[in-house]
């Protein structure tokens, strides 16, 4: 996937540069960029290793098992079947939960074992609709503490790193429930 | 308020754990150290996909792309500038966050563009990413709806990105 992406980057860079007939520049580009690259890595890492640490804390403080526990309620709703399997439902509360406090590390596992138990349980060799919402809501971003983005923007001098926080939560309410209404109506439509 | 809310945080999380009698700052320094790590597997991506991207940017390839790539971005109510943004977002993470942080760089970080910007990194995912990893997991083929359900909320995040950043930012 990257390497087509690298590919087709070099090609539409080299034949821009030719087209617009600029100074020959990309070469030149292609060192600049890479040390922009090694500045943006160095200039969140500070802030990305302390939200590291945070991370960690709230794992070991039982916090992604209370906010489970919080969310089951209303995730029993939306995925009604996974719900009466207390397995999956447990995986499945675990990893928007992950999601939700921003700990990638732990939603990961916990999603792919999520997928392979719901895939278990529709035995067909499609993907059940719960199956699909799912995947669509890990698609969609739910996190609470934007930790990298505000990493960049710290990294970058702003005078409140963490400003976008109202921005972000709504953006994201609306795309999550964007997300849903849309599984919810495609998976009406091919119903019938 | 808004001020409050992550040094809250920290403190709320820290006096839980403190409740369980585990050792803070251990977790803390540890943590840091998957932190390392992290950046360690993101640094390389983020070299290498910059590289490309400045390329790609330096080239004029935005400009000459602009005709095809404004109406995306009017559509949706955002500044032109993000148009680079808009393509990398779903694609890869590294490259998203250079192209972000270039983006905040150039027209201020505190300005609607640099921060539409921002909004736009944390509102969303890697799609693609993700998708191909859980149909991987599932070991399915077809993934009927949702490739369109998951676009969908992308581009309504991106959009409200930018609705959201002029209502609390004016």
């Amino acid at each position: 996937m990257l390497s087509a992406l690298w590919i087709i980057f070099l090609i539409c860079a080299l034949a821009s540069d030719l087209i617009s007939g600029a100074p020959y520049c990309v070469g030149t580009a292609a060192l600049a960029g890479a040390a922009r690259g090694a500045e943006i890595a160095l200039s969140i890492s500070g802030a990305l290793c302390l939200w590291s640490g945070v991370n960690r804390v709230m794992e070991q403080a039982g916090l992604l098992s209370r906010l489970a526990a919080l969310l089951r309620p209303v995730l029993g709703r939306l995925f009604p079947v996974s719900a009466c399997d207390e397995t999956c439902f447990s995986l499945l509360c675990g990893n928007l939960s992950a999601n939700l406090l921003g700990l990638g590390n732990a939603a990961t596992p916990l999603g792919i074992r999520t997928v392979q138990r719901m895939q278990q349980h529709s035995g067909s060799a499609g993907i059940s609709d719960e199956l699909c919402l799912f995947i669509v809501l890990n698609t969609a971003s739910l996190q609470l503490i934007p930790s990298t983005a505000a990493a960049v923007r710290a990294g970058l001098g702003a005078v409140n790193a963490f400003d976008i926080l109202p921005a972000v939560w709504l953006s994201s309410a609306c795309s999550v429930l964007a997300g849903v209404l849309a599984a919810r109506f495609f998976a009406a439509v091919t119903r019938r | 308020m808004i001020e409050f809310v992550i040094p809250l945080m920290l403190l709320a999380v820290s006096a839980a754990a403190l409740h369980r009698k585990l050792d803070v700052f251990t977790l803390l320094t540890e943590g840091a150290q998957d932190g390392v790590r992290l950046l360690a597997s993101v640094a390389p991506t983020l070299i290498i996909l910059m590289t490309a991207v400045t390329m790609l940017q330096r080239s004029g390839f935005f400009s000459l792309a602009a005709p095809v790539l404004a109406p995306a971005c009017h559509l949706l109510g955002l500044p032109e500038e993000l148009a680079p943004l808009l393509l990398i977002r779903p694609v890869s993470a590294s490259a998203a966050l250079g192209v972000g942080a270039e983006l905040m760089r150039v027209y201020g970080v505190d300005s609607r563009i640099g921060r539409t910007a921002a909004v736009m990194l944390a509102c969303s995912e890697t799609t693609f990413y993700a998708m191909s990893v859980y149909l991987g997991a599932a070991g399915v083929r077809r993934s009927r709806y949702i490739f369109p359900a998951a676009l969908l909320a992308d581009l309504t995040g991106y959009a409200m990105a930018g609705i959201s950043v002029r209502l609390f930012f004016g």
